[in-house]
């Protein structure tokens, strides 16, 4: 078997006649914190959506762990993990309780799904809300809670969609944190952001999408030294050092999007 | 998506996930189906005592409040279910999103519905056996055959709960739901020889109102009540909430998959 997770081949995507995603190929190898950047409505969603089976292909064809994503999605999914980008907790259900009825979901036995909660409100600090119900924790605390719920399967791919949109930036922070500790522990995570400085510090690799198409792919550091140089020079006269977002900008326009 | 058209076992997870959600608020959902028989009782069957001494049904002279009673079990049937894939499941697959969330793991959409409109015949199976133990102190149930109830509560509960998931498909707004609460679960709950016999209605009425689903389960269930009941009976109404289930859930699944699947 090949060291990549997901293989991604001319993959399309169409709604009716608007075209989400058009004929994009990628490799995310194993281990690997893989980016997805694009503007509004590039098609970032659409493509994880294909990643995990919820929405099918309309071209090309997509493997993860070496299975057909058409024919092989139960045996896919039952090694990922996928956190939303729109809250779908129970609200009114416990933390614990969220955590232990996902588990079921993936018919994981009750012992253990206990075992791998403790484990995992251990881990994202939740520990003393366990009894809370996910209407009393903040922003952060749901959105963590959001995460550990992908991780009750113990996933090798974990797909977070924004996973620090709305955050503050302690939160956020913290958050980069568990994601380079879960990377440390082997799991291949795919993010999409839209926070450049997200981005430039998490992925080992990532792509700019826009209108449905790749439009760079690389290691950021390569990508700031090759399309924002080394230094530039802004309009108010100040030279600083080239970003992530001025590649961003720079191949995806500063006009606005809908 | 010829991915998603699989239906297993599986199914019962999400049947467990509504229990075990539902279970948090065990009283509302257990005292509905308490007191409402009560209810009834105590008011038709007083305020009517006078108006209705007695009732012609089938042949069989009857006061009111034993006609009446197995209606009460029935309709309660068809409207816990109905509510639970309509107006609940909307909930879960629009504000909730559990729906997208579970279909990250390893179930495929049919085994969401399916498991929803079995939860639904679940919720309609508990309520009516409550009923049926309150309605039995009151010696308004014949045994044994007041037991094919149970059974017949789970029946009507799946044919109800996918005619409300049949809605749950198309609706834009949870609002939408008033619709065919209006237009057809009211209706029935007024012309399917509920609270009158439906000899009293007009030849072509009663033609119609068999055409109706509740028709039938009420029919079930008072001969089942009084003791009453008929193969024949079985068999024509029976067959009908069969057939209709057997018709009616694969369809509310293939809608549901074309709403979901995009």
């Amino acid at each position: 078997m090949s060291d990549n997770v997901i293989e991604v081949r001319e993959v399309q995507k169409r709604y009716g006649t608007f075209t989400a995603v058009d004929g994009i190929s990628f490799d995310v190898k194993r281990g690997e914190l893989f980016g997805l950047l694009g503007p509004n409505g590039a098609g970032k969603t659409s493509t994880i959506r294909m990643i995990y089976g919820f929405s099918p292909l309309s071209g090309g064809s997509l493997r993860v762990f070496g299975h057909d994503i058409t024919t092989g999605w139960r045996d896919v999914r039952a090694r990922l993990g996928v956190c939303h980008q729109e809250d779908s907790l129970d609200e009114e259900m416990s933390v614990r309780d969220n955590l232990e009825i996902f588990a079921g979901f993936f018919g994981i036995p009750r012992a253990v799904a206990r075992d791998r909660a403790n484990k995992l409100l251990d881990f994202f600090s939740l520990e003393n809300k366990e009894k809370a119900s996910v209407r009393e924790l903040s922003g952060g605390m749901m959105r963590r809670l959001a995460i550990a719920r992908a991780l009750i399967n113990e996933p090798d791919l974990l797909i977070l969609d924004e996973p620090t949109t709305g955050l503050d930036p302690q939160t956020r922070h913290q958050l980069w944190e568990k994601l380079a500790d879960l990377k440390r522990q082997g799991v291949t995570i795919i993010l999409t952001t839209h926070y450049m400085e997200e981005a430039a510090q998490l992925c080992d690799r990532l792509i700019i999408v826009d209108h449905g198409k790749i439009l760079v792919e690389g290691r950021p550091r390569d990508l700031v030294a090759q399309f924002a140089g080394n230094q530039i020079i802004e309009s108010q006269g100040i030279p600083r050092m080239g970003t992530l977002e001025d590649v961003f900008l720079k191949l995806t326009g500063r006009e606005l999007r809908e | 998506m010829s991915t998603d058209n699989h239906l297993t076992w599986r199914l019962l997870r999400v049947w467990r996930r509504d229990w075990l959600v539902t279970r948090k608020s065990w009283l509302i959902g257990f005292m509905t189906p308490l007191l409402e028989p009560i209810l009834y009782i105590t008011s038709l069957g007083f305020g009517f005592r006078i108006l209705i001494p007695e009732i012609q049904y089938e042949g069989h002279t009857l006061t009111y409040v034993v006609f009446m009673a197995p209606a009460i079990i029935a309709t309660n049937i068809m409207y816990t279910a109905f509510m639970e894939n309509s107006f609940s499941s909307f909930v879960r697959m629009y504000y909730q999103k559990t729906y997208d969330a579970i279909r990250a793991t390893p179930l495929s959409v049919d085994e969401i519905i399916a498991g929803e409109i079995m939860w639904g015949a679940t919720k309609s199976l508990m309520a009516a056996t409550i009923m049926v133990t309150v309605l039995s102190l009151f010696g308004l149930v014949r045994y044994p055959t007041g037991l094919g109830l149970l059974p017949l509560a789970f029946l009507g509960g799946l044919l109800f709960g996918a005619i409300g998931m049949l809605f749950t498909a198309f609706v834009k707004s949870i609002d939408m739901f008033n619709l065919p609460i209006f237009l057809l679960i009211t209706p029935m709950y007024l012309f399917s020889g509920t609270f009158f016999p439906l000899e009293n209605l007009p030849g072509w009425a009663q033609g119609m109102a068999w055409a109706l689903p509740l028709t039938h389960l009420v029919s079930l269930a008072r001969n089942l009540c009084l003791g009453t009941v008929s193969w024949m009976n079985v068999l024509v109404s029976g067959g009908y909430l069969l057939a209709a289930t057997v018709l009616l859930v694969p369809l509310a699944l293939r809608l549901m998959r074309r709403r979901l699947i995009k």
